[in-house]
């Protein structure tokens, strides 16, 4: 490939990346998404597919703010979508719980909301307690060990294999140029334009943003940035196709528009996309039962494993580089999220060539300001 | 639609969506629904479109049943027993039933 051709390459073709290129696309930038390969590790084909607000931004307060105005865009998002596209991403924002099995379970929940809110510049996203018979008032098939829940309204979720598929619809329509197993293995600033090089040519644009989830922390060095990250293997449980009983999700567990109901939360140190821990499934279902019993006789289609996208902190990174002007790069572990952001607020960032202060508390610069300490 | 080569030794009753069919010891629970002249044994969980038996070899998934209250089992590897209670399946499965 010869010549300038594009403003803008953008590199990870996940829902962060499809989501900035879609963006810039919109900005009327020419955009080329450089992704890997089918059978490389994609962290947005295994992933719980919340819209979540509740618990964000302890220890970060701008973080709770950043996810509410995302959760507040996404209905916004998803309509836009879906008029370019024709395809419904089945966004739902009915408000989300979190179940307590126990009053331990419960006082710490209410400890750490506590906590979050009583952190300063904190906006207050509503977040209540309430006790068994105010959760069964809203899910009626709670068993009675649930002594309580947190509710928040602003959480929701989505069908993120749809809203991948859509992204991606979405990118082409618009003219992405969309460039499978081109995985970056260097990346050059010479005479004010970036040298993507892949196995598969180069690739010159006059910005970068690097979207590569895991990857960014190979990748950001190249181009004075850093992503320090610290993958994670999460678990889910899937069971058969079931009659709707759950219009609520819930932080380990919620039913899909199509039936299914997706279980599990664990958080395992490695980074072997192919494992699966029986014991972590096994507990996952255990719990899964003790909130809902009718689960008890459901059948298990499948469990899979998958590695979260995560930061060294757990908040996400959005920053810029002094050194190669016109480099950013985007990690975060809430892909899904934070979509409705990095599609509306971000990439018109990267289109005018500097992020707002606003995102300035996510620089990857406060890792060297715990590392001082 | 299918028919016994002979009629004879029909000796096991057990009953489907509570009417009382009867079957040879030894056939699947998939084979005496068939002679039974049941051709639907479920609706798809989406779209609700109707499925019988396609590979009666434990592939496709196509023939399953609720037997004696444990849904979604494959009619066509379980073999008939007495008084045995199988519920057709429509559309997605009710949790807790």
């Amino acid at each position: 490939m010869t010549g300038n051709e594009y403003d803008v390459a953008v590199v990870g073709g996940g829902l962060v990346g499809a989501a900035t290129s879609w963006g810039l696309a919109r900005e009327g930038l020419r955009v080329a998404l450089l992704d890997e390969g089918d059978r490389d590790v994609r962290a947005s084909r295994g992933n719980f597919a919340l819209v979540w607000v509740q618990s964000k931004g302890l220890g970060l307060a701008p973080y709770a703010g950043w996810t509410i105005r995302s959760s507040n865009a996404w209905g916004g998002f998803s309509d836009l979508l879906k008029q370019e596209t024709g395809l419904d991403v089945c966004f739902q924002r009915p408000g989300g719980f979190h179940l307590a099995l126990s009053e331990k379970e419960l006082e710490a929940r209410a400890t750490i909301l506590k906590r979050l809110h009583n952190q300063p510049g904190i906006v207050d996203y509503k977040t209540e307690i309430l006790d068994h018979s105010q959760v069964a008032k809203m899910l009626p098939d709670i068993g009675p060990e649930v002594v309580g829940a947190s509710y928040c309204p602003l959480d929701g979720h989505v069908n993120s294999l749809r809203l991948f598929r859509t992204l991606h619809t979405a990118i082409n329509a618009r003219g992405v140029t969309y460039l499978p197993s081109h995985r970056v293995e260097n990346i050059t600033q010479e005479g004010g334009e970036f040298r993507l090089h892949t196995g598969k040519g180069e690739v010159r644009a006059g910005k970068v943003a690097l979207a590569a989830g895991n990857a960014n922390m190979r990748l950001a060095p190249m181009v004075g940035l850093e992503a320090p990250m610290r993958p994670e293997r999460g678990q889910i449980v899937v069971t058969e196709r079931l009659r709707p009983f759950l219009n609520y999700p819930v932080v380990t567990l919620r039913q899909t528009d199509e039936g299914t109901v997706m279980i599990g939360d664990s958080k395992e140190e490695s980074t072997d996309p192919r494992g699966l821990t029986i014991g972590v499934s096994s507990t996952e279902a255990e719990r899964a039962v003790r909130q809902f019993p009718l689960l008890a006789n459901v059948n298990v289609v499948r469990t899979w494993s998958a590695i979260r996208v995560m930061t060294r902190d757990g908040f996400p990174i959005y920053d810029q580089s002094e050194t190669h002007p016109g480099a950013f790069v985007l990690c975060c572990h809430s892909g899904v999220t934070l979509c409705a952001n990095h599609a509306l607020t971000v990439a018109p960032m990267i289109a005018r060539g500097a992020l707002d202060e606003t995102l300035t508390p996510f620089s990857a610069r406060r890792f060297h300001v715990q590392a001082a300490g | 639609m299918f028919k016994r080569l002979a009629d004879a030794g029909e000796t096991v009753s057990l009953k489907v969506d509570g009417r009382e069919i009867r079957a040879r010891a030894g056939d699947t629970v998939a084979g005496a629904m068939l002679a039974a002249g049941i051709d639907r044994f479920r609706t798809t969980p989406v779209t609700e479109s109707p499925r019988a038996p396609y590979c009666l070899m434990g592939v496709c998934f196509d023939c399953l049943v609720t037997i004696d209250g444990v849904g979604s089992r494959q009619a066509c590897l379980v073999p008939v027993r007495e008084g045995m209670a199988v519920e057709t399946q429509l559309g997605k499965r009710e949790a807790g039933r």
